[in-house]
């Protein structure tokens, strides 16, 4: 029986680092799971290395996973660290400076060799001396405990060893007090045919629980009671999975089969891995031998009269290029997602950043416009994936969708969508005139043309990279001609403001201060504009969704405020748009280290501007 | 009594557009000959579907009075094998020629035969890179003098037929512009196939590359160098069909028919046999043997489009069609009041 404190808290930051094959990412997504289910609102980040498994013990194979969960309504995984969970020496040193002043470190004593230190940097054992002291230290042999919870099972060193990670989480959960049966479910699922893998690892879970429980040096639990959420049914989700159940969406609301064509890509892989499992939604997939090929086949599906949608990162955006620009001038309805990472080249491949966004728009040959829109949670993905599918099939274009590494791998809870609200898309029957269908002939509203895909009778027609005539679709080097296509495929682009619904500013509509963001810097910006206004500060915030075209209402917003600051991780791309646009002089708020910005990096900047 | 469907002609496949190449072009010769073949396919023309990439070849989708699209260079294989896979009931054909399916599309090329995707690939080889001007090809000969082989290429060229059974097609066929008939035949072959089909059509280009192919044209020499591919008979050519192809071990020689060796003793052509069309591959870097012409091989394989909808149909039995709500609620949802 434990005889501990207990203290109530609103909000927990924690961090899990360990080596790459440590288990890291299973050990957050299991605590993430545990938070949603007990009603905790919640944000997650996790952060990886490129290398599949860099050598055990090295800073570069350090793998992380933040989250925070909160008993308030929250948009960011945190900023500065309550908690870190630290495996071994490298995981100390990459991450030990985020940690608060008086936050509560639990390392993992026995990875704290002479070797793991040396390799860390570490020039003497910091548990052991007095370095570490305005933290919470909790310096366990979690190598030793596990081994003694699982003595009699006669199992090797290496599977013992594995369940570590199991040890911390079940302290964690002893911690703040969450139950172990989430956890123990998922393992009986997991292993269903390997008995002792659930045992050996129940037993460390326990194990972990139980030593929080009965040691003294733990003397307080911590609660952090249900969030405020919207009434509604809800689940965890990460932002490629909303991703992929929002082209589904799409594809049974259009009423055709989705066709997906890519080539694997971190942080994009993900959404191919997903839509593969969906065989009996009809779903096909299509594993290309390259970008090319990926974005090939989808001209060939949309062609063909399915809902066909890639997906990739900035490198493989770069090579499929020149099949988008025949996708423009096709005029053929297809979603181009690019889950952004840093660049330039493979750059930095599991890390976010926002620096695509000026070459979807402007990055193809000749005028070739297309739409582009961009997710700002993870949960968001799923409407956006969704949008994008019907303005590809509306307007008969492709649609860009800018999502990144950090909503991609991202998580939080997500209320349910209500299927039966989002609208059906129609997919227009093809006209022809005295029998004779003219593929190029528009829609007077959107100026799309019609969509006659192989199979249908007397609808035969050709298509082609070469200019078009204008209504026929004929080859055409007219002069006249090009100007005038030119200039109607750019206004169909326009012509989607009719689709956007106003601008929500939150904060007063007018004042000193604009954050203009767009994609996942949303919570941040909105994190640090809430705060600021509960300091009584005149900063709004606005978060657009959809980049090209810009809500009609955009321009003049912005001119009611005295200043517009963009944060973005890029250099400033949309800003440079901003500024061309609407002639408005804004600041731009620039760090570009492949990590997602923090409520605190953005208060700075408000604060340095007001 | 149903109103039975009036049969196609050679006019229901011809577009309305002007056809723009050279004046004796090779080309025509194998757009003529596919008007006139596809009636006898039988299938509507509204099924059927022609895709190209870029080239004087890759013009041939808008001639043609079908579903059509004219691609970028290279990717022709790619956005067939998209229509394919996401309708397998079209009838696809790709139109290529030996720059556009050999070097800059060699990657889809070889991946889209390796699936086995139910197409009609159609090569135009020339031996010249014609749209931009006369440049050599990777098919080019070895010393071939051209506006960017002053001095004469130094690029060893790529042998078609083992490129593609390398690959590992499962039908591959040659045949000439200037044989209408066993052009007809080829595509014919071609078109029984199912699964990738390749066919290299040698195709003269009469102005970057005028007579590349003399030695199979001329009237005078060709029967001498022609070696015609008759499945189950025995390899037998020549302006008297009085030679033949021997196998001493792995190596084809040729033989005089006649006092010492009977029809019997000749190599008979099995286009089952990928040994022996690999064999026959080979022919044309050897010159003392003719160039074979016809179906070196054809064999059924499973079909990547087949595997993928049985893939479906058994996820549908075995899961049951599956519901959207279900899978978006997953399987760790509460909820919040």
């Amino acid at each position: 029986m434990s005889n501990k404190n207990i203290e109530k808290l609103e909000s927990v930051v924690i961090r899990f680092a360990g080596d790459s094959g440590d288990g890291m990412q299973l050990m957050g997504d299991r605590f993430t799971t545990t938070a949603a289910l007990v009603g905790n609102d919640l944000g997650t980040f996790p952060d990886y290395p490129a290398e599949i498994r860099a050598p055990a013990g090295s800073l570069a194979g350090v793998s992380a996973f933040q989250l925070q969960f909160s008993s308030k309504n929250i948009f960011t995984p945190g900023d500065k660290l309550d908690v870190l969970v630290a495996m071994n020496p490298a995981a100390l040193k990459m991450h030990l400076e985020d940690l608060k002043s008086d936050g509560i470190l639990i390392a993992n004593k026995s990875n704290f060799t002479p070797r793991n230190l040396k390799m860390a940097g570490w020039e003497s054992n910091p548990l052991e001396n007095e370095s570490l002291k305005q933290y919470t230290l909790y310096d366990l042999e979690i190598s030793r405990l596990v081994a003694n919870a699982t003595l009699d099972m006669g199992l090797s060193n290496k599977i013992v060893e594995r369940t570590k990670n199991f040890f911390g989480l079940g302290l964690l959960y002893w911690m703040y007090g969450r139950p172990l049966d989430p956890t123990i479910d998922w393992l009986e699922k997991k292993f269903k045919k390997k008995p002792e893998l659930i045992e050996v690892n129940v037993r460390a879970l326990k194990a972990g629980f139980n030593f929080g429980d009965i040691t003294e040096s733990f003397a307080t639990k911590y609660e952090v009671g249900a969030a405020p959420l919207k009434p509604g049914v809800y689940r965890n989700i990460v932002g490629n999975h909303a991703t992929g159940l929002g082209l589904l969406a799409a594809s049974q609301l259009a009423e055709i089969p989705l066709f997906f064509g890519g080539y694997p890509i971190t942080p994009a892989s993900d959404i191919l891995h997903q839509l593969s499992n969906y065989r009996n939604y009809g779903v096909k997939t299509f594993q290309a031998e390259d970008e090319i090929s990926g974005i090939g086949s989808v001209l060939g599906a949309a062609f063909a009269g399915n809902l066909a949608v890639t997906a990739t990162s900035g490198p493989g955006i770069a090579l499929k290029t020149e099949a988008i620009g025949l996708g423009v001038i096709t005029e053929l309805p297809m979603v181009i997602i690019n889950v952004q990472r840093g660049g330039p080249s493979t750059g930095l491949p599991t890390k976010t950043e926002q620096a695509d966004l000026l070459m979807a728009m402007y990055g193809r040959n000749g005028e070739s416009p297309l739409p582009i829109i961009a997710p700002s949670t993870p949960g968001d993905c799923f409407y956006i994936a969704y949008e994008a599918c019907r303005i590809a099939i509306k307007y008969m274009t492709p649609v860009f969708i800018l999502s990144d590494g950090f909503i991609a791998n991202g998580s939080e809870p997500w209320m349910l969508p209500d299927l039966d609200k989002l609208s059906k898309i129609k997919i227009d029957k093809p006209l022809s005139r005295d029998g004779q269908f003219l593929p190029y002939e528009r829609n007077e509203k959107t100026l799309s043309r019609g969509w006659a895909f192989p199979g249908l009778k007397g609808f035969e027609h050709r298509l082609g990279g070469l200019e078009k005539e204008h209504v026929t679709g004929n080859v055409s080097y007219d002069p006249d001609n090009h100007d005038l296509m030119v200039k109607l495929r750019e206004k169909k682009v326009s012509l989607i403001t009719q689709e956007i619904s106003k601008t929500e500013i939150y904060g007063k509509s007018t004042g000193k201060v604009l954050v203009l963001g767009w994609g996942s810097t949303f919570g941040a910006i909105r994190s640090a504009v809430e705060s600021l206004n509960e300091e009584g500060k005149s900063v709004s915030h606005v978060h657009i969704k959809w980049i090209n075209p810009f809500p009609s209402d955009l321009g003049e917003i912005l001119l009611k405020f005295q200043k517009i600051l963009i944060p973005e991780i890029n250099s400033g791309q949309l800003i440079k748009i901003i500024r061309s646009e609407f002639l408005i002089d804004a600041q731009g708020f620039n760090l570009v280290r492949g990590k997602p910005y923090t409520k605190s990096q953005i208060i700075d900047k408000i604060k340095e501007i007001l | 009594m149903e109103k039975k469907e009036a049969t196609l002609t050679r006019k229901d496949f011809t577009s309305d557009q002007d056809v723009r190449w050279c004046p004796g072009c090779g080309d025509y010769s194998i757009l003529t000959q596919t008007q006139k073949i596809m009636p006898e396919f039988n299938i509507p023309k509204e099924k059927i579907v022609f895709v190209a990439g870029i080239g004087c070849s890759s013009r041939f989708p808008y001639y043609m009075n079908t579903y059509g699209f004219h691609t970028i260079h290279g990717r022709a294989p790619t956005i067939a094998s998209g229509i394919k896979i996401s309708n397998p009931d079209l009838n696809v054909w790709v139109i290529t020629g030996d720059g556009d399916a050999l070097s800059i599309g060699g990657n889809h090329l070889i991946h889209v035969l390796r699936r086995n995707i139910d197409l009609n690939i159609i090569m135009f080889n020339n031996e010249i890179y014609g749209l931009t001007k006369g440049q050599y090809s990777p098919t080019s000969k070895l010393g071939h003098k051209t506006k960017s082989s002053p001095f004469g290429s130094v690029d060893r060229p790529f042998n078609t037929p083992s490129v593609v059974l390398g690959a590992k097609a499962t039908f591959f066929a040659r045949t000439i512009d200037s044989q209408p008939k066993h052009l007809q035949y080829t595509l014919r072959k071609a078109q029984e196939h199912i699964g990738s089909s390749f066919i290299e059509v040698f195709q003269n280009c009469i102005i970057f590359n005028d007579g590349a192919f003399s030695h199979v044209t001329d009237r005078e020499i060709r029967e001498d160098n022609i070696l015609d591919l008759k499945n189950g008979e025995p390899m037998i050519f020549g302006k008297e069909q009085d030679k033949g192809i021997k196998l001493d071990g792995f190596s084809p020689k040729v033989v005089q028919i006649g006092k010492n060796i009977s029809k019997d003793d000749l190599q008979v052509h099995n286009e089952k046999d990928r040994n022996l069309a690999s064999i026959l591959a080979n022919f044309t870097e050897n010159e003392l043997l003719p160039t074979p012409l016809g179906v070196f091989y054809s064999e059924d394989k499973p079909r990547y489009e087949e595997l993928l909808v049985n893939q479906i149909k058994e996820s549908v039995k075995n899961l049951g069609k599956g519901d959207l709500n279900k899978l978006i609620a997953g399987s760790d949802h509460w909820k919040v009041s």
